[in-house]
């Protein structure tokens, strides 16, 4: 969807402000938030495609005044709703009052943490050849499909030069339509900065972007 | 937020969804194991070994596991005089959690995700960098479930250290692109 997470490129957010020192959480319930998250997601209640569309789906002016782990919280709730493992009677009363339906693979323990600290393996095995190789000019498709995609904006429509492959990766645009996995070929593809942004570039930009081969055209 | 957030918890715990000590092992995990030292003595040995330079820029989730426990599909990218490396996620905030840890509030910051593409120069100016016009700057969209770790160059001066002393140079800015290894002088 054409949604306000697809920020590549907009003006008006300001200047970029390091913090010296920074801690890993600044307050006690954003750890909470982010363990919380990772542990449902974890027992499969969802995948990473589908929760980042939970993110995606947030009313604009709702993501904009929220923090990075306020929206994880705001998606946790929602999608915990919708999937119908708490119910709205217990969110106001603030405890279970019934018990759930089973969570795919049963409650997140002690024993899951392990698994979780390492990131999961996106790669497939191979179901065609790719359509491109390293050096091949390519334009990235304009589309604007109202569901998930990893094509950000900024990048659609212009030409770009394929630099790596990534081999099969899973497809978040179907995994998120309900369609399964459907692996397809993934590409580091290059853009000039001119190519993107005219005559305002900055001199002596690339931008590269990973592009699965549905998002690109050859040319 | 804090109450609504520990009203959710109370929620999990008592449908039976998540044990609590697992949840706070999660955090514990987060704020004392997994950080920027991992990446960080990952580029440290790149700088002191070319066979693990070549491997790290070659296979970085191969490479980077005898130093912990690392993810597929992560890339290592080494910046030159030539280029300078710079990594984003414009649409969410992937970062290589398995070796920097959580990112921080700027790399998240619509500032960041909104410029990073588009004016990097401007956004280094940010950090108090800035780079000569004749280096390309090359920005990385985290789009997909790649991921990338910038190595930074190596300080002048530096010869002849070891490992663990150089690790010292290397900040998590240094690693995402946004900052530079530290100079010698700068650590004690």
């Amino acid at each position: 969807m054409d949604g306000i997470h697809d920020m590549g490129g907009m003006d008006g957010f300001g200047k970029v402000v390091p913090e010296p020192n920074e801690p890993v959480f600044h307050q006690r319930w954003e750890g909470a938030a982010m363990a919380m998250s990772r542990a449902i997601g974890a027992s499969g209640a969802w995948n990473i495609d589908q929760g980042r569309y939970g993110i995606e789906l947030l009313a604009p002016r709702v993501y904009l005044s929220s923090s990075y782990y306020k929206r994880w919280f705001l998606r946790l709730e929602q999608m915990l709703l919708q999937r119908k493992l708490v119910d709205a009677d217990e969110i106001a009363a603030g405890r279970g009052l019934r018990p759930g339906p089973p969570l795919k693979r049963g409650k997140f323990t002690h024993a899951d943490v392990e698994r979780i600290m390492k990131r999961g393996s996106f790669g497939r095995p191979e179901l065609a050849p790719a359509r491109y190789k390293p050096g091949d000019r390519v334009r990235a498709r304009n589309i604007h499909p109202k569901g998930h995609t990893r094509l950000p904006r900024y990048v659609r429509g212009h030409l770009g030069t394929v630099e790596r492959l990534h081999g099969c990766h899973v497809f978040p645009d179907s995994v998120v339509l309900g369609k399964g996995e459907d692996p397809q070929w993934l590409y580091t593809v290059c853009f000039e900065g001119r190519e993107l942004w005219g005559d305002d570039a900055e001199s002596g930009l690339i931008v590269s972007i990973d592009a699965f081969e549905p998002y690109l055209e050859p040319v | 937020m804090d109450l609504r957030v520990r009203a959710l918890q109370t929620i999990l715990v008592e449908k039976g969804y998540v044990e609590p000590a697992a949840l706070d092992h999660i955090i514990e995990a987060y704020e004392t194991r997994i950080g920027p030292h991992i990446g960080a003595n990952a580029v440290a040995k790149a700088w002191n070994d070319p066979v693990f330079k070549a491997s790290l820029l070659a296979d970085a989730t191969k490479a980077i596991g005898v130093f912990g426990r690392v993810g597929d599909h992560l890339v290592a990218v080494e910046n030159t005089p030539q280029v300078h490396n710079m990594v984003v996620c414009t649409l969410c905030s992937c970062y290589p959690w398995d070796v920097l840890g959580l990112p921080p509030v700027w790399y998240k910051s619509f500032a960041y995700r909104s410029r990073a593409v588009k004016e990097p120069r401007s956004v280094l100016a940010d950090f108090g960098i800035t780079l000569p016009a004749s280096t390309q700057i090359r920005v990385w969209d985290s789009t997909a479930e790649t991921r990338f770790l910038v190595v930074p160059m190596r300080p002048t001066g530096t010869d002849g250290w070891r490992e663990e002393k150089l690790a010292l140079l290397v900040t998590r800015d240094s690693m995402i692109g946004t900052g530079l290894a530290k100079k010698p002088d700068e650590v004690a």
